[in-house]
């Protein structure tokens, strides 16, 4: 079938922020805590509670607002948002409306192919949590909700982006962009499950050549990088049949179910649409100069993108190790620290890639976690380098250090594991393999070249594998020829 | 007239509020006088001048990011009408 239609994709992400406390109370933030254990006047909304911004969730988003190239507002102010439900104690939620503390910002994402992308992002707020409403299924729940307002008036921040994506896999890049970005700076935890990191899409179709955009649906209820493609390409496709079979899309919100892999429609929150904003009377503007913007900026770590920009260009990376690297900052820093000990840098990418993940893996350890430095790992590498011992023995003595926490050179020499490279002794081995093996010998000098992978074997396992792999090669190609 | 009886009735549904008739012309009427009132300020000149969102002029009132004590649970339900599980029990609201 040709595809007559355009997609137009625009994210909301939510990012639930690290901080200790709620945006404007002290209350923990503490997640799995039992139900309104982490609540005070504040944030369930009593009266003449007065609430006071936390300054770390605006040094949050000026963080976030500058790694994502936002123009920082000098001045922003808090609105009121109104409507009624059960998980909202006030009757409106605490957010930013007109003047948000970030605008005008983007972020590049690469397509297939290795072009880029820049996807506008239109403002960054911040707001407060709902609660949490548990249905439950035990009878003293039955035909009721419960309200958990634990989670009540924690900061979020709202990052949204224009309607700059044109597929699911536009909009999973982008959102796996500022999912990276947001758990780099360490401002958000990025965890899906526990709901830190949420998205709503908005997603309308159009003909192709169509300026104006499409009727829109609002997808919620979205918590993993796979369900939001499959919500979109889901929706995408009931928006087109409407259309094709003469229907049209109406403005609405839409929840997907991962179970059906459906999107249905979430009726009866329409007249909820009207939120009536205003600026909120218990909280004063909000001033950032520059001198704090300035100090934000100068905290800003290495963003993914410099990082990987800078493996690749400044150490000569392949492109798919460079991104694997710089996917993780821990990763990336243990990676760097590697780097400025050894000699070479594809080979700390190799092993790092290699044997550090699988061994992290294996043993369900962190990588701020290993019991190898990078330094000690560096090490490893540049005797290998240095052909003191063979890639080989390398395997043995990275096990050996992941166990004991010694050093490479410590145990290269207690093992006795250091790379045979005396000719004499060498060629010792190869004789007696020689020797040992007459009908492997004719039947090599009769034309079968390949058998010399069976003689480097043997004389290799005669030396417990610490003699050098290409002096015996070379030994055994003059001896077998000369003799 | 610069609110419209409908208008009103909207607001009060926003509002979850149950107005009857004779409450809805009257309110029409009061809203529609208060509007009239505040429709003064038009006659002033107001370019240049940036929206009031506060009534005090101060600014950056903050809160250091630290834990301070709250409600226990049993505080934080001692005036709800239902609970159940140390959380609040409501009509169920999804569908």
């Amino acid at each position: 079938m040709t595809q007559p239609y355009e997609t137009v994709i625009g994210l909301e992400i939510h990012a639930q922020l690290t901080t200790n406390t709620k945006i404007f109370c002290g209350c923990s933030t503490e997640f799995g805590k039992t139900p309104n254990s982490q609540t005070c006047p504040v944030c369930l909304g009593l009266p003449g509670a007065l609430p006071v911004l936390n300054r770390q969730v605006v040094e949050f988003a000026i963080k976030t607002g500058l790694a994502t190239n936002c123009q920082i507002a000098p001045r922003s102010i808090f609105a009121r948002k109104n409507y009624f439900y059960p998980d909202l104690p006030k009757g409106y939620q605490i957010s930013q409306f007109e003047l948000p503390v970030c605008e005008h910002g983007w972020q590049d994402i690469e397509l297939e192919g290795g072009e880029s992308k820049r996807i506008g992002i239109t403002r960054i707020h911040m707001e407060e949590d709902a609660g949490k409403l548990i249905h439950g299924d035990t009878p003293e729940a039955l035909g009721t909700s419960l309200v958990d307002l634990n989670r009540a008036c924690t900061p979020l921040l709202e990052i949204v982006s224009e309607p700059d994506m044109r597929s699911a896999d536009e909009a999973i890049s982008y959102l796996k962009k500022i999912h990276q970005i947001v758990v780099y700076l360490g401002v958000c935890n990025g965890n899906l499950e526990e709901g830190s990191f949420r998205c709503d899409a908005n997603v309308s179709v159009r003909p192709y050549g169509q300026a104006e955009l499409g009727t829109r649906a609002e997808l919620k209820n979205i918590n993993s990088f796979r369900f939001i493609k499959e919500a979109i390409e889901h929706e995408v496709e009931r928006q087109i049949d409407l259309i094709e079979s003469g229907g049209k899309v109406v403005q609405e919100t839409r929840l997907f179910d991962s179970n059906t892999g459906m999107t249905r429609s979430m009726r009866g929150k329409e007249e909820a649409h009207d939120y009536r904003y205003f600026p909120d009377p218990d909280l004063v503007p909000l001033v950032i100069d520059d001198s704090w913007i300035d100090a934000v900026r100068s905290s800003l770590p290495e963003l993914p993108d410099a990082k990987r920009k800078r493996f690749i260009e400044k150490l000569g990376l392949p492109e798919y190790d460079a991104e694997v690297l710089a996917s993780d900052r821990l990763l990336a820093n243990y990676f760097d620290a590697c780097v400025t000990h050894a000699k070479e840098a594809k080979a700390c990418a190799n092993w790092i890639m290699g044997e550090v993940l699988r061994k992290l893996k294996e043993t369900d350890t962190l990588i701020g976690e290993v019991p190898i430095s990078p330094v000690m790992l560096a090490e490893l590498l540049d005797r290998i380098a240095d052909n003191t011992i063979s890639g080989k023995i390398g395997k043995t003595v990275f096990e050996k250090m992941w166990q004991t926490g010694r050093g490479a050179d410590e145990l290269i020499e207690s093992e006795g594991l250091k790379q045979v490279t005396d000719t004499g002794a060498i060629e010792t081995l190869v004789d007696e393999v020689i020797a040992a093996n007459p009908d492997q010998v004719a039947e090599y000098l009769g034309g079968k070249d390949k058998l010399i992978g069976f003689f480097v074997g043997k004389v290799m396992q005669a030396s417990q594998g610490k003699a050098n792999p290409g002096m015996v090669n070379q030994l055994l190609i003059k001896r077998l020829k000369g003799n | 007239m610069k609110i419209t009886r409908a208008e009103v009735e909207h607001v009060g549904r926003l509002a979850r509020l149950a107005l009857s008739e004779d409450e809805l012309n009257a309110l029409t009427g009061e809203m529609d006088a208060i509007l009239n009132y505040v429709e003064q300020l038009n006659e002033l000149n107001t370019d240049g001048i940036v929206p009031t969102a506060h009534a005090v002029p101060v600014e950056n009132a903050f809160r250091p990011d630290e834990v301070k004590p709250g409600f226990t649970p049993e505080q934080a339900l001692s005036n709800a009408p239902d609970a159940a599980q140390s959380a609040f029990r409501v009509p169920r609201v999804i569908e």
